[in-house]
């Protein structure tokens, strides 16, 4: 530990690791915030969706040479709303609406790459993150549509209990559920385009659902599972942020390793304590 | 003389080209325990879901007193809440606190009065000792007691069941029943789904059967001496 020491002090003083974790901690409160109400109404796979969606989105910003979260953000819940809509109005099931949408955004991203040449090197970084490619502008940009996510969510947090626990239920109570799901999944696409810069389009649904479900093995109440979730999606975040640096790995794939470890460690736990 | 909590006039209801409900009507009166029964497919929990506004459109009219019961005075036990996901984490004091959003203007916090309305309803169902418990943890039996509470906080005037004792053992479920029975003496107009005529005949005091359309409505008594509901139910005199 103590040769790392320094290490990770040299790490502190660098700008854009700072920067990564700032914008990786917000994204983890966010993505662990959304979470569990996505995997509890079994729509973790949208974050998934929108992640490839997005991978499109960055192509045509790059085309463009505009900043892909101003041109990702608009784009990614567009899709997300038209998932909502295949799966109301078209009699088109949730996962094959995903994947519909899904694998249609992947073709046109694969697509803008192969006729634009210049700027695969971006999308790369892109598809599996980076943090060297946080801009201060995408810092603040991050801190506030984060803090907005996050507040959203603390305003709407018991009608999404109660739509989460039983839709029809809290139907009879008022509580407008179309609302609140397409509610979910503008803050799910904003998470998802801000969480990309870090983790990549291919592993950023993996922030949405892993804390979630490492948290669900030992919880017991809503509250406590969105507070561990909370918790170990920040220290993956910031461990994995400094293993990336100080083993020169790359920090996405690192932060998600670090996710999988504390699942396997909590379920662990729960089977311990069910044999006791 | 009693007031009519619910009217319900010549409602149709079809999905596509099948007509799930044909010329409805009936009313509800104050401080009513409803028995809904009829086979499988025969509409009883659509017409409780049209009641509760949660499908639609349909053809006819529905009134509700909104003096006795207007649709903030509504409490509801979903079928099949029973068999939710056991893994969900959530506390019964969690679930039972939902109750009380119909009651929420803007934002929907809670108040410290409203955790004493979630712990009076908790004591009075017998479940205060589940307070903090996970709701998947619990025993069929206590999870429905949990979702009673939850219909019972905001202190509703009419109450709605669709089928709530379907899974649960016979003991369980007289125990269900004696509690809505208390809760009806209290002046609650109850409106309660069941296959099982023989374990509620003796708690309500109206029958609707129900067939897509209206067989028979009205009290007990006339309904156990109806010939042609008495064969299909199997029910004697004595009964």
């Amino acid at each position: 530990m103590k040769e790392f020491l320094p290490l990770i002090m040299e790490a502190l003083q660098q700008d854009f690791i700072l920067r990564g974790i700032v914008v990786g901690s917000l994204i983890a409160i966010s993505s662990s915030f959304l979470g569990i109400f996505l995997v509890l109404k079994k729509h973790s796979m949208i974050g998934d969706g929108l992640a490839h969606v997005s991978f499109a989105t960055v192509a045509i910003a790059l085309l463009l040479n505009k900043s892909p979260l101003i041109i990702s953000i608009p784009l990614v819940i567009l899709s997300s709303f038209l998932i909502l809509k295949l799966d109301e109005k078209a009699d088109i099931h949730g996962d094959a609406a995903i994947g519909l949408i899904s694998s249609l955004a992947i073709a046109v991203g694969v697509l803008i790459s192969s006729i634009s040449k210049g700027f695969n090197v971006d999308l790369f970084s892109y598809l599996f993150g980076s943090i060297l490619v946080i801009s201060k502008m995408d810092l603040i940009l991050s801190i506030i549509l984060s803090i907005i996510v996050i507040l959203i969510i603390c305003i709407f947090y018991n009608s999404l209990f109660a739509i989460t626990y039983d839709e029809e239920f809290a139907n009879v109570l008022g509580i407008n559920s179309k609302f609140i799901n397409y509610l979910i999944s503008t803050l799910t696409s904003i998470t998802v385009v801000l969480g990309i810069r870090i983790v990549g389009t291919m592993l950023i649904s993996s922030m949405i659902i892993f804390p979630t479900v490492t948290a669900l093995q030992v919880s017991n109440s809503f509250n406590s599972t969105i507070l561990i979730s909370s918790i170990v999606s920040i220290i993956s975040v910031i461990m994995g942020t400094f293993i990336s640096y100080i083993f020169n790995l790359p920090t996405g794939a690192t932060i998600v390793i670090i996710n999988g470890m504390f699942f396997l460690l909590f379920f662990l736990i729960r089977k311990l304590k069910n044999n006791n | 003389m009693m007031n009519n909590v619910i009217t319900v006039e010549n409602l149709n209801f079809s999905f596509g080209k099948n007509q799930i409900l044909k010329d409805i009507s009936f009313q509800v009166e104050e401080g009513d325990y409803l028995g809904i029964v009829g086979p499988n497919g025969s509409g009883k929990t659509t017409l409780i879901k049209i009641l509760l506004g949660l499908i639609g459109p349909y053809e006819g009219k529905i009134i509700f007193n909104d003096e006795i019961g207007n649709k903030n005075s509504i409490g509801y036990v979903p079928q099949g809440a029973i068999k939710r996901d056991r893994l969900f984490p959530a506390t019964v004091e969690e679930i039972v606190a939902t109750g009380l959003l119909s009651q929420k203007k803007g934002m929907k916090f809670y108040s410290k009065e409203d955790y004493r309305k979630v712990e009076n309803i908790l004591k009075k169902l017998g479940i205060y000792g589940l307070k903090n418990r996970k709701i998947g943890n619990l025993s069929g039996g206590q999870i429905q007691r949990a979702l009673l509470a939850r219909a019972m906080v905001s202190k509703p005037n009419i109450l709605f069941l669709d089928e709530p004792t379907s899974a649960l053992d016979p003991k369980i479920r007289e125990d269900f029943y004696s509690i809505l029975k208390e809760i009806n003496r209290e002046g609650v107009t109850i409106i309660l789904i069941s296959h099982d005529i023989l374990s509620i005949k003796k708690y309500v005091n109206k029958i609707l059967y129900l067939n897509r359309e209206i067989i028979f409505y009205g009290p007990y008594d006339q309904f156990k001496n109806s010939k042609e509901i008495a064969q299909y139910f199997g029910i004697t005199s004595r009964d």
